[in-house]
């Protein structure tokens, strides 16, 4: 059956380049929300009447967010590529697309957790300070633990951005769904590969978009 | 126990300086209900957030229990603040955490064992009536019961004072009084001082020992919340006095009436001095005459009764200026009204 409908499909190739997605997909994902995170509380706290109020800090590091999200993935992976040889010690396979993808989608959860952290109601944040809160109680148990059913939609979006970045970075080698269907369904025109990595990515969207939601939604006890 | 010195709040903007609270001078006792009233914008929430440095005095001291609070510097405020309780206007719960859970925070800030959290928590769940609840979330809560976790939470690390502000404005009249019967009950129980802010009138009244009339930053009439709007001196305060008893049209009969009633009518005014609550009866028992209740709005505040009552009396002239002795001896004030 399988073999009628794909007949170009190798199982054991596929079966790599669908670990190579996730792999990519899982660690950028993982790095992405820690640096997002950590870039989303500097923008919302040194910002204008919150705890560390600070223009010179605020505008650095909205500076570097926007410029990292202006410059198209594709050309970020190429500008990166000196950094990504130091870093990672190759240019090429699974590993190395890492630090392009978290570069490149960090600024854009940070925007996301930014805009999360603004919903918090500030009478909250008010009430801990007036309890005696550290700054540090204050982010962690009430500014992130607040804005979590955000957060996580938030994730959501950004991990399914990340998928398609994924396939960017196959084309000039990482390897993946994006990098199997440029090789043996473009260059060597063989259609059917295509299209079944195309509806791989399709469920793959389907579920983390599914899983996102159920976990905002059990997380929202508003 | 609290005392305040030329205490000052100006916001500086671009275009103008705005004093918001002005050169405040004020003694709170320990243990006692203590009112601020005044229209919004009087300055009276920006006070109130003073008094734990929400926001930063411009100058002034605030001396809670011997200490400047506004000295302190961060650490020590951060103590300093877990000794202070605030109640809010709009409760600000975390919705994310259960009552039981919202009413633990505090003590998780001030570093209190596990252990006894739970213990300190199921006691004051029982001591602000919401046992059963625990484990609700805030969004499944009345208003009245949020209410009951924001002054739960707040007494959860055994402050001297609390301060309240605008505790019962976003709650409906029946909710508002039981949440000043709680507030009552606290300050009798557990002896603590409460700062309360309000623009009700009802709510000074029913709960206050004294009381302070804010207006453009300034406490303009200040004392014995009884004393206070039985006398009222400032034109703000007589706003909120006839906010009370809804307005002057109970100060007098229609003339109609007057000259229709058979009998003589008189007005019973009561400031709130030693009422003998039975009077009306009493009068009728000792004297031989019949009484109509015509008229009359009377407010129990918590030193006695305040208003006035028109009564009719039926009788003979000497049983009737008994009545009116009678009456008088009680200390109530009698007024015979004149015929029109």
């Amino acid at each position: 059956m399988f073999e009628k409908w794909f007949p170009n499909v190798d199982i054991a190739d596929l079966n790599t380049a669908i670990y190579e997605t996730f792999y990519m997909t899982i660690l950028s994902l993982i790095g992405t929300f820690i640096i997002g995170i950590i870039l989303g509380l500097l923008l919302y706290l040194t910002s204008k009447g919150k705890l560390w109020e600070n223009k010179v800090v605020y505008g650095i590091v909205a500076a570097v967010v926007n410029v990292f999200r202006a410059i198209p993935f594709i050309i970020l992976i190429v500008l990166l590529l000196p950094f990504t040889d130091f870093l990672m010690g190759t240019i090429r396979g699974p590993s190395a697309a890492l630090p392009a993808l978290i570069i490149g989608s960090a600024p854009f959860y940070a925007r996301l957790v930014e805009i999360a952290l603004k919903e918090v109601d500030h009478g909250v944040v008010e009430a801990a300070k007036a309890m005696g809160a550290k700054n540090s109680t204050i982010m962690v148990k009430v500014l992130l633990r607040e804005s979590t059913p955000a957060l996580v939609s938030g994730l959501t979006v950004t991990a399914i951005a990340l998928i398609g970045s994924t396939a960017v970075a196959g084309v000039i080698g990482a390897g993946g769904l994006g990098d199997f269907a440029y090789f043996y369904g473009f260059q060597r025109r063989q259609t059917d590969v295509v299209i079944l990595c195309t509806v791989l990515i399709i469920i793959l969207v389907f579920v983390i978009q599914f899983i996102g939601d159920f976990i905002s939604n059990k997380l929202d006890k508003r | 126990m609290i005392t305040i010195k030329n205490l000052s709040k100006t916001y500086r903007t671009k275009k103008q300086n705005i004093t918001a609270v002005d050169q405040l001078n004020m003694t709170i006792e320990s243990g006692e209900i203590f009112g601020v009233i005044g229209y919004s914008g009087a300055g009276k929430s920006t006070f109130v957030r003073l008094l734990n440095r929400l926001e930063e005095p411009t100058a002034g001291e605030i001396i809670i229990d011997g200490k400047d609070i506004v000295k302190q510097r961060k650490n020590e405020l951060r103590l300093a603040r877990q000794e202070i309780g605030m109640v809010f206007q709009h409760f600000n719960l975390l919705w994310s955490r259960t009552v039981h859970q919202n009413i633990a925070f505090p003590l998780e800030i001030a570093g209190v064992p596990k252990k006894e959290r739970k213990a300190k928590v199921d006691h004051l769940i029982e001591l602000v009536g919401l046992k059963g609840r625990e484990s609700a979330y805030p969004s499944q809560l009345s208003g009245g019961q949020k209410q009951r976790v924001g002054i739960a939470r707040a007494l959860a690390n055994d402050p001297k004072v609390l301060l309240c502000d605008e505790a019962t404005s976003a709650l409906d009249p029946e909710t508002t009084d039981s949440i000043l019967d709680l507030l009552v009950d606290i300050n009798k129980r557990l002896g603590l001082t409460i700062i309360l802010i309000t623009h009700e009138m009802n709510v000074i009244s029913k709960i206050c020992h004294r009381v302070a009339v804010m207006d453009t930053g300034k406490v303009v009439e200040e004392g014995d919340a009884v004393h206070v709007f039985q006398n009222p001196q400032q034109a703000v305060t007589k706003r909120f006095v006839q906010q009370l008893d809804g307005s002057e049209k109970y100060e007098s009969l229609s003339s109609a009436v007057l000259n229709e009633g058979t009998g003589t009518i008189i007005k019973l005014s009561f400031s709130g001095e030693n009422v003998n609550q039975t009077i009306v009866s009493q009068t009728a028992k000792q004297c031989d005459v019949d009484i109509n209740i015509m008229q009359g709005n009377v407010l129990q505040t918590h030193s006695g009764a305040v208003g006035s009552l028109f009564l009719q009396l039926v009788g003979s002239e000497t049983e009737v200026e008994k009545a009116l002795n009678f009456i008088r001896s009680a200390n109530v004030k009698a007024e015979v009204q004149e015929l029109v």
